[in-house]
């Protein structure tokens, strides 16, 4: 009996040498267990080894596998082709975001905006080692626990179409990242986020799509945190503009 | 980063979304289809009654609520839209006009119930 097989439709792009991106197809055997991204190993390994893309854990832990697949962004560790076969699987590069080579999308623009919005637990004094940990209750723990299974994949900022209207939104992963923080009893840097978050380029560049939270592969729900953050500074704006006399 | 000064017509915004999807379908049901329909007698809502409520300080109150806060809701949910379809240059425009015609738009309803 013949082996089946599966193909795979790959968008390339090598800026030193194409005038433009293009579609390549593949022809990879059909394992009903592979994923996306073993099929994609499989032509690095077998076929093409120039073939490039992102990978790392292959169990959906470091985020570094995002593709646009089939038109949607998923991570190519938790797409398995049996649920296209026996189509064709179409794999390009996350939307909104250059390509640096086939389907490596360049970072910079989310690496300096998650640096912007201060993603680490800031207080004016910490704890010494004599004086202990942290505590800290269920209740505290819970208002913010889900925000921190970001993987940071950036599936969400290929999902937004407010990002890729205004490249200057801050998008859903910083956004949801810096709530995270500004909810953890343990910190004290709401005011120093808060500049960035309700600022037009922070929480008012989102329109409650909601594109970003039915992307996100850890069940994050960015859009509700954008939509807390919006009640937060317009609470802010209120005390600051229309009681000013309350003013710390 | 400058702070936005979005909250002032967001919270009109969010206000207005709350009645135009709770309240105002109950209105359209009452005083568009249970009236004609006869489901509730036309007296329930007769001249005289509708006077009285509209005369009331909190009568008032609530009128402008329904007419107002639905108003900047639009506005708000209209210039997004525009924005959305690639008229983003034109942002500070659009408010203008948007957040414009609310305005005159709730003086007018101000004025108007104010006098009865």
């Amino acid at each position: 009996m013949a082996e089946k097989t599966i193909e795979i439709e790959v968008l390339r792009y090598d800026p030193e040498k194409d005038a433009e991106p293009y579609f390549q197809t593949f022809t990879v055997p059909y394992v009903e267990h592979w994923v996306v991204l073993d099929a994609l190993t499989y032509i690095k390994d077998e076929i093409d080894q120039s073939l490039t893309f992102r990978w790392s854990c292959h169990m959906a832990v470091c985020g570094s596998c995002g593709y646009n697949i089939d038109g949607e962004p998923h991570l190519g560790c938790k797409t398995f082709i049996r649920d296209f076969y026996p189509n064709k699987v179409r794999v390009e590069p996350l939307a909104n975001f250059p390509i640096e080579r086939d389907l490596v999308v360049v970072q910079d623009d989310f690496i300096e905006k998650f640096a912007d919005i201060k993603p680490y637990i800031i207080r004016e004094r910490h704890n010494t080692v004599d004086e202990g940990t942290y505590k800290q209750s269920r209740a505290e723990l819970i208002k913010f626990k889900q925000y921190t299974m970001c993987i940071n994949c950036l599936l969400c900022y290929s999902a937004c179409p407010q990002y890729g209207l205004n490249p200057e939104f801050y998008g859903p992963a910083s956004l949801s990242l810096a709530h995270r923080y500004n909810m953890d009893s343990r910190d004290e840097g709401r005011e120093e986020r808060m500049e960035v978050l309700a600022a037009e380029e922070g929480v008012w560049g989102c329109t409650f799509v909601g594109a970003c939270s039915r992307a996100c592969p850890k069940d994050v729900d960015p859009a509700g945190a954008i939509q807390q953050i919006k009640i937060a500074a317009t609470s802010d704006w209120m005390k600051e503009k229309l009681m000013p006399w309350g003013k710390k | 980063m400058a702070k936005s000064n979005e909250p002032m017509v967001w919270s009109l915004f969010s206000a207005g979304g709350m009645i135009a999807a709770l309240v105002t379908p109950v209105l359209i049901l009452i005083t568009g289809i249970a009236i004609p329909l006869g489901i509730v007698g036309a007296d329930a809502i007769g001249f005289e009654r509708a006077q009285a409520f509209a005369a009331n300080p909190i009568g008032k109150l609530i009128l402008l609520a329904l007419v107002i806060l639905p108003l900047w809701h639009g506005a708000h949910r209209f210039r997004f839209a525009l924005i959305d379809l690639g008229l983003h240059g034109a942002k500070t425009a659009l408010g203008a006009t948007c957040y414009g015609f609310a305005l005159i738009c709730s003086v007018l309803a101000v004025v108007a119930v104010v006098q009865i």
